[in-house]
């Protein structure tokens, strides 16, 4: 017996490009970037003082049944239930729910919530003894006791989203979060096809939520030097493929994806927008803070995800075109992520890597982190259904040993029925999935 | 009735453990301390925590446990950039792999031969949030104040952030902790980290075996690791609902007291484990003694009535719906079980879900139905708690016995109340950790014949 066919019924997102679907798609085609100075706290004089930021015309009260049940909601949440409902929505789920809620469950990349910075270092700062260097335990606990709200700190738990996410849909099937920092949606969105390919769920709620654009998070970040410091236009710092990229700029959101059975789908008369064909995971199991230089897990996943839906690296398709059409590049505008990924792309294509259109949305959403993956997926679905691969913006000065089809500044009308979207995670986990036009 | 299943199902069996636990690392330290109900429950040694509601926390001493014995000579140096939760999870793999008999690169084996190929093994471990390490964080952030002592973000973001070591954040994502077991024992399949609270072991293993199942891999380290001991885990816990609110001139060992009618709460601890998962052709091939088979597993999600699950619904139904998943999916049926290891943390509330639970599945064998509670000997330890509980399951099959219990009672109507270790014929064992959130993940062990 053959395994069932797993389809996207339903796409949704909040990022700092808006929060419909389509007004987003209609953005990252114009090239646009929505790179501004940072607002979610005062980073004037830290080295990387602008990101893509959720605007504040972003209310998740307008998206779900009920806001109260949510009130203590954290960003991650509040970003999840936007994207999460605008893909309800489309699946139809919202009209007829499924019958048995223990058939519907999640998968999510959901990121840890944000500090509650200020009492947070206030309490380290009243509790800190200078002269033995160390953090008094009686007097932190009183002011932390004090300080601290207790749902704001409960609501920074990584699974929080799952539960909010759980009580909004009414789903009570398998429910997981991962992080594996920047595949962690990827992984998602994959294991959710495979715990649906095992018929442990009939609908599963996949995709990812993160902001990490907070002051320890660009802190952390600004210390490992993988952050843009590019002075001027905020515009243009996020340089993918581009011989001077310095660095990602954070993003901040949330993509969701319904994924469910064909069969289910059917049966309740669904319209199925791409089917996944393939998940590929690996681990680089190198270094803990290199990608492994011939980007060998990075090529693993791709080759076991292009596997699982029967496609050969290495041949044409019946019209001539390279075997994928589109590629949804992790292309985080780093130097070491974009040359290597740029190398294992190759490694697994060979000669027809050339062909194959591979931009990055991360020019102009940002890094969304754990949520990456799940935007970058969503891209793959509305390539399909518009025959439309959105640029890599800011790509005006080419590396010249990068030298693929990156869609340098312009969107390309192009016909695409399979796309490969990557994600690789600091820490080596690398994960690429198949999703390709659906055809009954 | 669940639609037919039409993948390939591989047999996974359990071919090594290695259970972290304040009584030190390895089952037969665990397991000693649980055969004499010994509880490790104490004040804090390392930050006094007498100024939180609950002053007792049960943690692993550093003269039992130094994580630079546990990693190959070359890497002695990244233990500086490991957060505690990576210590435990890097000790429990290192114990995993020596009790299942593995060569890894770990082993620096001279002809750089495996035992299981490199690109055959997967690793999946839970996490929990890990809290930055306070003094470290501290005295940089003390480098940017105002004059009046507040914390001054201009001169953070100017210079104070560079009193940070450059790798600092490394130290504490949650995937760091497989990040370092996958680099020291070279596992190059599938990988992930489950982010699910106490029920983040369970669902790692749980993925393993899918992985393992599918045959996307041949062997997974599997598991979970976290410490809640540090000011922020014990904040939070405490706001959850979690611990217990007793006095400094109280006995610790008296403190945890699962499905009693005078619970009070848990305390918080730290551990976890490594599982050594493998498909039953591949660890028969290689001559391994299989220690347990996996045989089932179910995952579930509670409904929520305050959305966050800290004040959890006593009926209990969504932790009942994983146990079921886990018995359908090993093919079984409740009578078949024959002992149960719940968290059994010692919060009323969710104790009391836990004990629905159970009833509603074993209905009336659930008051003679043993429980094998752990909590009360080592604490509370989140994300790898769940890795205790299955490294301990495996013992009670493997030796057949079940080790004592204390401070509970069975006022609940489950088998919860003080007991001496004993023999007891355990063929099958199901184990349970519901979270903080509301998800829910079980799994059924049996013996092997």
């Amino acid at each position: 017996m053959s395994e069932p066919r797993i389809v996207v019924t339903g796409i949704g997102w909040v990022t700092g490009l808006g929060h419909s679907i389509d007004s987003v798609w209609k953005r990252l085609l114009n090239a646009e970037s929505g790179m501004e100075p940072t607002t979610r706290f005062d980073a004037r004089t830290f080295p990387t003082s602008f990101a893509a930021e959720v605007k504040k015309d972003f209310d998740f009260r307008g998206f779900v049944k009920d806001p109260a049940v949510h009130a203590s909601a954290g960003l991650n949440s509040q970003f999840a239930l936007g994207a999460a409902s605008q893909a309800w929505k489309q699946s139809g789920l919202d009209v007829k729910p499924p019958k048995d809620p223990r058939r519907v469950g999640l998968y999510l990349g959901a990121g840890e919530g944000v500090l509650d910075f200020d009492n947070y270092v206030a309490t380290m700062l009243h509790a800190w003894d200078a002269a033995g260097a160390k953090v008094d335990g009686l007097k932190w606990a009183a002011e932390g006791l004090k300080r601290m709200d207790r749902l704001r700190e409960i609501e920074q738990e990584p699974n929080m989203p799952l539960a909010h996410l759980a009580r909004e849909f009414n789903a009570r099937g398998p429910a997981y979060n991962c992080l594996t920092a920047c595949a962690a949606s990827t992984q998602a969105i994959g294991e959710a096809f495979s715990i649906l390919r095992r018929g442990d769920a009939d609908v599963m709620i996949g995709g990812g939520t993160h902001t990490m654009i907070h002051p320890l998070g660009v802190t952390g970040f600004n210390r490992l030097t993988a952050l843009s410091e590019r002075k001027g236009d905020p515009t243009e710092a996020s340089r993918p493929f581009s011989v001077d990229r310095g660095g990602f700029v954070m993003g901040e959101g949330s993509g969701i994806v319904i994924l469910e059975t064909l069969e289910h789908a059917m049966h309740r008369g669904a319209t199925p927008l791409a089917e996944v064909k393939g998940y590929g995971s690996s681990c680089d199991a190198y270094r803990i803070t290199d990608i492994q230089p011939e980007g060998r897990g990075a090529a693993v996943a791709m080759l076991e995800a292009l596997r699982q839906a029967g496609i050969d690296p290495h041949a044409r398709d019946a019209q001539g075109r390279p075997p994928i059409q589109y590629i949804s590049a992790h292309g985080t505008g780093t130097k070491e992520n974009d040359s290597i990924e740029t190398r294992a792309v190759k490694r697994v294509f060979g000669d027809l890597a050339k062909d194959i259109p591979m931009s990055s949305i991360k020019s102009m959403m940002g890094h969304l982190i754990a949520a990456a993956g799940a935007v970058e997926f969503i891209t793959c679905v509305l390539a399909i259904r518009d025959g439309m691969v959105p640029p890599t913006r800011n790509l005006k000065n080419p590396d010249p040993d990068l030298d693929l089809d990156y869609v340098p500044n312009v969107a390309r009308k192009v016909p695409v029925d399979v796309c490969l979207s990557n994600n690789f995670g600091f820490g080596g986990q690398n994960d690429a999935l198949v999703v390709t036009r659906f055809t009954p | 009735m669940l639609p037919q299943k039409a993948r390939q199902n591989r047999r996974v069996v359990i071919t090594g453990i290695g259970p972290i636990a304040p009584a030190g690392l390895g089952i037969d330290a665990i397991w000693n301390a649980l055969l004499e109900g010994r509880s490790t429950v104490a004040p804090c040694a390392t930050f006094d925590a007498a100024g939180f509601p609950c002053p007792f926390v049960a943690q692993l001493p550093a003269d039992r446990f130094d994580v630079k014995q546990v990693v190959p000579k070359s890497y002695r140096k990244a233990t500086k950039v490991m957060a505690r939760d990576i210590e435990l999870a890097v000790g429990a793999a290192y114990e995993a792999v020596r009790a299942a008999g593995l060569i890894t690169k770990a082993h620096e084996p001279a002809d750089g031969k495996t035992t299981i190929p490199v690109d055959r093994m997967g690793c999946h471990i839970g996490a929990g949030l890990i809290a930055a390490e306070e003094n470290e964080l501290t005295s940089a952030l003390a480098t940017s104040r105002k004059p009046d002592g507040s914390f001054d973000i201009a001169a953070w973001g100017a210079t104070g952030m560079q009193n940070l070591t450059p790798l600092w954040m490394l130290k504490y994502l949650p995937n760091m902790l497989a990040c370092h077991v996958t680099i020291c024992h070279d596992c190059q399949g599938p990988s992930n980290t489950i982010t699910c609270g106490e029920a983040s072991a369970l669902l790692s293993v749980g993925e393993s075996m899918r992985v393992i199942g599918r045959g996307a891999a041949d062997a997974c380290l599997s598991g979970g690791a976290e410490s809640k001991v540090n000011l922020m885990a014990i904040l939070r816990q405490h706001f959850a609902g979690r611990l217990a609110k007793a006095s400094t001139s109280d006995d610790p060992t008296k403190v945890v007291r699962p499905f009693a009618s005078n619970a009070i709460g848990g305390v918080p601890g730290e551990g976890g484990g490594i599982l050594v998962l493998e498909a039953a052709e591949s660890a028969q091939a290689r001559g391994a003694a299989a220690l347990a088979e996996l045989a089932g597993f179910g995952a579930s999600q509670s409904f929520c009535p305050d959305t966050i699950g800290a004040d959890p619904s006593r009926d209990g139904e969504g932790i009942s719906d994983a146990m079921q998943a886990a018995l359908d999916d090993a093919g079984m049926k409740a009578d078949q079980i024959d002992a149960v290891v719940p968290y059994g943390c010692g919060a009323p509330a969710l104790d009391a879900a836990e004990a629905s639970a159970i009833r509603r599945v074993f209905g009336d064998r659930a008051a003679k139905l043993p429980l094998v509670t752990i909590a009360p000997v080592t604490g509370s330890c989140g994300a790898g708690f769940g890795a205790v509980a299955a490294s301990v399951a495996v013992q009670c099959l493997r030796t057949g016995m079940l080790p004592a219990r204390i401070n509970g009672d069975d006022s609940q109507g489950v088998d919860a109340g003080p007991v001496a270790a004993r023999k007891a014929d355990v063929k099958s064992i199901l184990v349970c950790t519901p979270s903080l959130g509301g998800q829910n993940a079980a799994i059924v062990l049996r013996r092997l014949a």
